[in-house]
C-alpha cells in the first residue's frame, strides 16, 4: 500500500541495510567526483586523475567480463542442478591449462618439446616468450586454443557430472555442495599433479600491441581486445542459444520450475548434460582468456577467483544469465576502481564485501527472481 | 528418584541395567579413541622404527598433536554443522581471529623482531582471542538469520578470506599499530608468545637450563636416558595439555547437546519452523550457537597455530584449512561428539600426515632420478621413473585422494565412516521408561 | 507416581509477563491418570472460560504482491470451544492460521490473543502467549525420536539456557526437570496411544501416527488455544476416530480449538460453532445446522458436497 510518495520513505523504512547501502555509495560518487576536480573537503576529496580512472574501469571492465563468463556456467549450474558448484573454479583453471596447451603446441611446433608445450611450461633454453603465444603473432593459436579450451573443459565438467553428480540427483543442495569440494580438490590437484605448481609467464611479447585511446588516457592492448571480442561473442551466442532455441527454452523452464518442467515432459537429464557442457566449455574458455590477460598461469589461479565469480553471480541473481553478466562487470569494477578509496591489498576483500551486503540486503540479487533470461 | 548426577548419568538410580548400558557405552568410545591412537601409533612405529626410538617417538608426537587439534576443532564445527544445522564454511578465520588476537594482546610493546603488541599476560590473551571470535561469530550468524544453508556457506567463504587478506595487508598492519598499538606483521604474521609449558621444562624457556621437572623427565627420557630429543619431550608435555582441553570441550558440548538446549538446536536443523511455532526463539539460539561454536573455535586456533612459533596468514589460513576440519567431522559423521574426536584424529594420521610420510618412505626405496615434470616422468616410459615422480609429489596426490574420499563418503555413507551415531537430546536417559510409569507397555 | 510431577513450567520465561507461576503451574493439563489406560484427562484451573473471547481477528488483510488471500476477515473463538473453519479452495484458511500464528505478517488488520494485540508477532512469541498451531502436512522432526519431539515442546525449559545446561552446579535443576518433563512426555504419549513408538525416529512414523505426534507435542507446550490445520487429512478412518476422541476430551477440559478441515462431515458433527470463509472473507457464521441451510454458503460450495 502506499502512494508514490511515501513508496520510497516506505522501503526506506523497510530495509533500512539498503538505504545505507544507497548513501554509501552515493557518497562514494559524490567523493569521487571531488577527487576528480581535485576539491578536498576534509576527508572528502583528494586528487585522482582521469587517466587513472579511465584506465582502473577499462581493466575492471575487462576482468568482469572473464569473471562474467565463468559466472554465467556458475549460475545455470546452480540455477537447473540447485546446488552452489564449488569445483567451477578449477574448471576455469582446467581449461585454462588444457587450451594454452594446444595453443602452445601449434605456435611452438618443431622448436621445443611436445611434452613441453602440452603442459605449458618451458624446457630447456625455450621459455614460453620464445614459444611466441601472442594474438598478434600467432592468432590461429590462440583461436584454436580458446576452442580447445571450451572443449575439453565441457568434457570434463560432464564426466565429473556423470562420476559425482549424477548419482545424488535426489539429494539435498548441501551434500552435492560438499561432493563438488570433493570434486574440486580432485580437479585442482590433479592438475598440480600434471602441470607443476610453479606460477609462469605464457604469453610472450609483442611490441606495439598496445592501442591508446587519446581523450581518456585509457591504453588498450591486443589481448584486452581478444577477451573484449571473445568474452562478448560467446555471451551473445548464449543469448541465442537460450532465446531462439528447444534446448534454451528447456533450460529457462528447468531453472523456472524444476517439477513443472518435468511434468511438461522436459528431457531433464539432457538439458542437465547440455547446461553441464556450456556451463564447463564457458569457464575453460573463460580461463583461458584470464590467463591471456594475466600472462601467466598457476594450478589454482580458479579456484582463487572461485570466490570472485559467486560474487557476480549472486550480484546479479543466481540463475539469471544477463545477472551474471552485469554482475561479472560491477565485481570487476568495484575490484579495480576500489583502490581509488582504500589500499590495494584490500580490492579483493572489497569484492567479497560487496557479495556479503549483497546477501543480506537483496539476497535475490540486482534483478531478482530466478529466471535463465 | 532424580537423576542426582548429570556428569554419570544414572550412576545410582533405579535402572542399572541402563546405568550399565551407558556406562559401557561410554566406556567404548573412549576405549575406540585409545584404540584408535594405538593402531595409529602402531603404524607410525613400522613406518619409523629403522631410524631408531627418537624418530618413532617423533613421528607419534607429530600424529597426537595434529589429531588433538583437529579434533578440538571439529568438535566447535560439529555444534554448528552437526547439531545445528549451520553451515559454515569460514573455520579458518575464526581461528585466525582468535590466534591474532591472542598474538596481539600478548606480544612485548617493543619486541626484537615483528610487530608490536599490547604486553598483556597469557590468559587475557587467549581470553580476548576467545572473545573476538566470538564477536566475530555473532556478526556472522546475522545472515544465519535469513539466508539458505548454501548463502550461508559462501558469505561464510568470504568473511574468513576477508579476513585472511585483511591479517594479509600491510595497510591493515600500520593502520592497527597507528590505533590500538598493535599489530599484525601484514604477510610476515607475527611471532607467537612463549609457551607456558616450555617453561614448565625449561627455565626461561632456555635450552640448555632445564627445570627441576626438565631435569627428571630429560634425565629418564632424554638424551641422558632413552635417547629422546628434548624438543619432543616438550612436545609431549604440550599435548598432555591439548588432551586436557579436549576432555573440556567434549565434555561441555556433551552437556550443551543433552540438554533441552540441544533439543532446541536439533529441531532447529531439522525444521526451523517447527521450532519456531513451539516457542523457541530460533534466531537467538542460531546467534548463541555460532558465538559458542566461533569461541572455540578462536580457542582451538590459539592451542594449535599459538603453539607453532610463528603465525601468517597465508598459506596457514587458507579454505583448505576449513575444507580439512570438514573432512574430519563429516569423517567422523556429523552431529556426534565422539565422532568428531574419532574423524580429526583419524584425518589428521590417515589422511593428512600419513601419505606424506609414507610418500617419503616410498621414495626412500627407489634409486632412480625424480623428472623434472610429469611429462618428462611420462615419456620416460620407467615405471619406477614415474613411481619416484609421484613419491616426490605426494602432496597433489594426498589432495585428491582428500577430495576422493570426501565424494565417496557423501555418495555411499552420509552418516559418516564411523557409523551412524545418535546421541541424545535430552539432559535425563530416555531409552527406557523409568520405574515410575507403571502403565502397561 | 500418580500424583503431579512438579510441573516443568517456566519461571525463566519472564517474557510472559508476571503470574505465571500460579495459575500455569497447577494446570499440568496433559497429566492423565496412568492407572487408566485410556484415562480422561483431569480437569484443570486455567482454561475456565474468562470474560473476552481468547482469539479476536479483525480486518485481516493479507496481499502477496498483486493476490490478495485474505481480504477483511473478521470473527473470534469462544473460550473453550471447538470451532472449525471451513470455506473451499482459495479461500484463505491456511493464509488466515499463518497470520493469526505469525508465520507471515498481516497486511491490515489485527489479530488479539485473550484481549491482547498479537498482530505482527514472531511465531515463537504467539506460541509462547500460549496459542499454539499444529501444520496441514505434519511437519515431524524426523531425525529426532518420538520422546524428543515431545520434550521439545514444553516452553521455558530451564535447560533451554545455554549456561544452566554445562555449568556443573546449575546443571541438577536441569536434570531435575528433565525428569519430570520425561515422565510428562511418556503420560502424554499414552494418552494419544503412541507410546509403543516412543523410541522411533519420527521419520520412520507413518502420516497418522505423525498427526498424533503433532497433536502430542503442541499439548507439551501447555498451549491456551490449539490451532489445528487439517488434522484429519490422510488420516485413516480408525485414527481419525482416535484423533477426534482426543480433541473432544481436552475440549472438555477446557482447551479452545480451531479446527481447520476440509472434510464438511467432520466438521458439522464435531464443531460446536462454524465460520466459513470465502474468497478471503468470512461468508458465514453459526452452528452446524445454520451452515448447512445457509444460502450463500451452499452457492460458494456449489458443486461441492454438503
Amino acid at each position: 500500500m502506499g502512494t508514490t510518495d511515501s513508496s520510497i520513505v516506505d522501503a526506506a523504512r523497510a530495509r533500512p541495510g539498503l538505504l545505507f547501502a544507497v548513501l554509501l555509495g552515493g557518497l562514494l560518487l559524490v567523493d569521487l567526483a571531488a577527487k576528480l576536480g581535485g576539491v578536498g573537503l576534509g576527508p572528502i576529496g583528494g586528487s585522482v586523475s582521469v587517466d587513472r580512472l579511465g584506465s582502473n574501469l577499462w581493466n575492471g571492465v575487462v576482468i568482469g567480463l572473464v569473471i562474467g563468463l565463468a559466472g554465467i556456467g556458475l549460475s545455470m549450474t546452480y540455477s537447473i542442478l540447485s546446488f552452489a558448484n564449488f569445483s567451477h573454479g578449477d574448471l576455469v583453471s582446467a581449461g585454462a591449462f588444457t587450451g594454452w596447451g594446444v595453443a602452445f603446441l601449434i605456435a611452438g611446433f618443431g622448436d621445443v618439446p611436445v611434452r613441453a608445450l602440452l603442459t605449458v611450461r618451458d624446457a630447456g633454453s625455450a621459455s614460453p616468450g620464445d614459444v611466441g603465444a601472442h594474438i598478434l603473432s600467432t592468432p590461429g593459436a590462440i583461436l584454436v586454443g580458446l576452442v580447445a579450451a571450451f572443449v575439453v573443459t565441457s568434457l570434463l565438467a560432464v564426466a565429473l557430472d556423470r562420476a559425482f553428480y549424477k548419482p545424488m540427483r535426489d539429494r539435498d543442495g548441501i551434500s552435492l555442495l560438499i561432493a563438488s569440494i570433493g570434486a574440486a580438490l580432485i580437479v585442482r590437484y590433479l592438475l598440480q599433479f600434471g602441470y607443476g605448481s610453479d606460477r609462469r609467464g605464457v604469453t610472450a611479447s609483442v611490441e606495439q600491441s598496445n592501442l591508446a585511446f587519446g581523450p581518456l588516457g585509457v591504453s588498450v592492448n591486443a589481448h584486452e581486445l581478444t577477451i573484449l571480442v571473445a568474452a562478448v561473442g560467446l555471451m551473445v551466442a548464449m543469448h541465442a542459444m537460450l532465446q531462439h532455441t528447444k534446448l534454451g527454452t528447456a533450460m529457462r523452464a528447468m531453472a523456472d520450475n524444476k517439477d513443472l518442467a518435468l511434468i511438461t515432459g522436459i528431457p531433464a537429464e539432457r538439458v542437465v548434460t547440455a547446461t553441464w557442457i556450456i556451463g564447463g566449455g564457458l569457464a575453460g574458455a573463460s580461463g583461458y582468456l584470464y590467463v591471456l590477460l594475466r600472462g601467466t598461469i598457476q594450478f589454482d589461479f580458479g579456484w582463487l577467483l572461485l570466490l570472485l565469480i559467486f560474487a557476480a553471480v549472486i550480484l546479479g541473481g543466481i540463475g539469471s544469465v544477463y545477472g551474471a553478466i552485469v554482475g561479472g562487470l560491477v565485481i570487476g569494477v568495484v575490484f579495480t576502481t576500489s583502490t581509488i578509496w582504500i589500499p590495494s591489498d584490500f580490492n579483493q576483500a572489497a569484492a567479497f564485501a560487496v557479495m556479503i551486503l549483497m546477501l543480506l540486503l537483496r539476497p535475490e540479487g540486482l534483478f531478482g527472481g530466478v529466471s535463465t533470461a | 528418584m532424580s537423576d542426582a548426577d548429570p556428569a554419570v548419568p544414572e550412576a545410582d538410580a533405579p535402572e542399572s541395567a541402563t546405568a550399565a548400558v551407558i556406562a559401557a557405552a561410554k566406556e567404548s568410545d573412549f576405549a575406540l579413541v585409545v584404540g584408535t591412537l594405538l593402531a595409529i601409533y602402531a603404524a607410525a612405529a613400522l613406518l619409523s622404527f629403522t631410524d631408531g626410538l627418537n624418530s618413532v617417538v617423533g613421528l607419534m608426537e607429530t600424529l597426537t598433536f595434529l589429531g588433538l587439534v583437529y579434533a578440538l576443532t571439529a568438535l566447535a564445527l560439529n555444534l554448528q554443522w552437526g547439531y545445528t544445522g549451520l553451515f559454515n564454511i569460514g573455520v579458518a578465520g575464526f581461528m585466525a581471529v582468535g590466534v591474532y588476537t591472542m598474538g596481539m594482546v600478548v606480544r612485548s610493546p617493543d619486541p626484537a623482531f615483528g610487530p608490536p603488541g599490547l604486553g598483556l599476560p597469557l590468559p587475557v590473551g587467549v581470553l580476548a582471542g576467545m572473545g573476538m571470535a566470538a564477536l566475530l561469530g555473532g556478526i556472522a550468524a546475522l545472515p544465519a538469520l535469513r539466508l539458505k544453508a548454501d548463502y550461508l556457506a559462501i558469505v561464510t567463504l568470504g568473511l574468513s578470506e576477508i579476513i585472511r587478506l585483511s591479517l594479509q595487508s600491510s595497510a591493515f598492519d600500520s593502520f592497527l599499530r597507528d590505533t590500538i598499538g598493535a599489530g599484525t606483521g601484514g604477510g610476515r604474521g607475527m611471532g607467537m608468545p612463549d609457551n607456558p609449558v616450555r617453561d614448565l621444562f625449561l627455565v626461561d624457556g632456555q635450552a640448555g637450563t632445564p627445570t627441576a621437572l626438565g631435569d627428571l623427565v630429560f634425565g629418564v627420557f632424554g638424551t641422558d636416558g632413552l635417547g629422546i630429543s628434548h624438543p619432543i619431550l616438550i612436545g609431549w608435555g604440550y599435548i598432555a595439555v591439548l588432551a586436557a582441553f579436549l576432555v573440556g570441550f567434549y565434555l561441555l558440548l556433551e552437556r550443551l547437546g543433552r540438554s533441552p538446549f540441544g533439543r532446541t538446536m536439533k529441531a532447529i536443523r531439522e525444521d526451523e519452523l517447527v521450532a519456531n511455532s513451539l516457542g523457541k526463539d530460533v534466531n537467538l539460539v542460531k546467534i548463541k550457537v555460532f558465538v559458542i561454536g566461533c569461541a572455540l573455535m578462536g580457542l582451538a586456533g590459539i592451542l594449535w597455530f599459538g603453539s607453532q612459533g610463528n603465525v601468517s596468514p597465508t598459506p596457514q589460513f587458507r579454505p583448505l584449512l576449513t575444507f580439512y576440519v570438514f573432512i574430519a567431522v563429516i569423517i567422523g559423521g556429523s552431529g556426534s561428539n565422539t565422532g568428531s574426536v574419532l574423524g580429526g584424529i583419524v584425518f589428521a594420521a590417515v589422511l593428512f600426515e600419513g601419505p606424506r610420510r609414507v610418500g617419503g618412505a616410498v621414495r626412500g626405496l627407489i634409486d632412480a632420478e625424480t623428472p623434472g615434470s610429469f611429462a618428462d616422468a611420462l615419456v620416460s616410459l620407467d615405471p619406477v621413473t614415474l613411481l619416484a615422480y609421484a613419491a616426490d609429489n605426494v602432496a597433489p596426490l594426498q589432495f585428491v585422494f582428500l577430495g576422493l574420499v570426501l565424494v565417496f563418503i557423501i555418495h555411499r555413507r552420509p552418516e559418516g565412516v564411523l557409523g551412524d551415531r545418535i546421541e541424545t537430546a535430552a539432559a535425563v536417559d530416555l531409552s527406557e521408561r523409568p520405574a515410575g510409569g507403571e502403565s502397561d507397555e | 507416581m500418580s500424583s503431579d510431577a512438579p510441573d516443568p513450567n517456566d519461571p525463566a520465561d519472564v517474557a510472559d509477563g508476571s503470574d505465571v507461576a500460579d495459575g500455569v503451574d497447577a494446570s499440568a493439563p496433559t497429566a492423565d491418570e496412568p492407572e487408566e489406560n485410556d484415562g480422561e484427562v483431569e480437569e484443570s484451573a486455567k482454561h475456565t472460560p474468562s470474560g473476552s473471547p481468547p482469539l479476536r481477528v479483525e480486518g485481516l488483510v493479507k496481499r502477496f504482491g498483486g493476490v490478495t488471500a485474505v481480504d477483511g476477515a473478521s470473527f473470534e473463538v469462544e473460550s473453550g470451544s471447538l470451532t472449525g473453519l471451513i470455506g473451499p479452495n482459495g479461500a484463505g484458511k491456511s493464509t488466515t492460521f499463518n497470520c493469526i500464528t505469525g508465520v507471515h505478517e498481516p497486511t491490515a488488520g489485527t489479530v488479539s490473543f485473550q484481549g491482547e494485540d498479537v498482530t505482527g508477532l514472531k511465531p515463537y512469541q504467539i506460541a509462547r502467549k500460549g496459542l499454539v498451531r499444529t501444520f496441514q502436512i505434519a511437519r515431524e522432526l524426523s531425525e529426532m525420536t518420538v520422546l524428543e519431539n515431545l520434550m521439545l515442546a514444553p516452553q521455558g525449559q530451564l535447560g533451554e539456557s545455554a549456561v544452566r545446561a554445562v555449568t556443573p552446579g546449575l546443571r541438577g535443576a536441569v536434570v531435575e526437570e528433565e525428569t519430570a518433563l520425561r515422565e510428562r512426555a511418556w503420560e502424554t504419549l499414552e494418552f494419544f496411544e503412541i507410546d509403543h513408538l516412543a523410541h522411533e525416529h519420527a521419520g520412520n512414523l507413518s502420516g497418522g501416527q505423525r498427526k498424533l505426534l503433532e497433536m502430542a507435542r503442541v499439548l507439551m507446550t501447555d498451549p491456551e488455544m490449539v490451532l489445528l490445520d487439517e488434522p484429519l487429512a490422510g488420516v485413516n478412518p480408525t485414527l481419525e476416530e482416535k484423533l477426534l476422541d482426543r480433541i473432544h476430551d481436552l475440549r472438555a477440559d477446557g482447551y479452545t480449538f480451531l479446527l481447520v478441515e476440509h472434510d464438511m462431515d467432520v466438521i458439522m458433527n464435531n464443531c460446536e460453532r462454524v465460520i466459513v470463509m470465502h474468497q478471503g472473507s468470512v461468508l458465514a457464521e453459526g452452528t452446524g445446522d445454520e451452515i448447512r441451510n445457509d444460502e450463500r454458503v451452499i452457492e460458494a460450495y456449489l458443486g461441492e458436497d454438503l
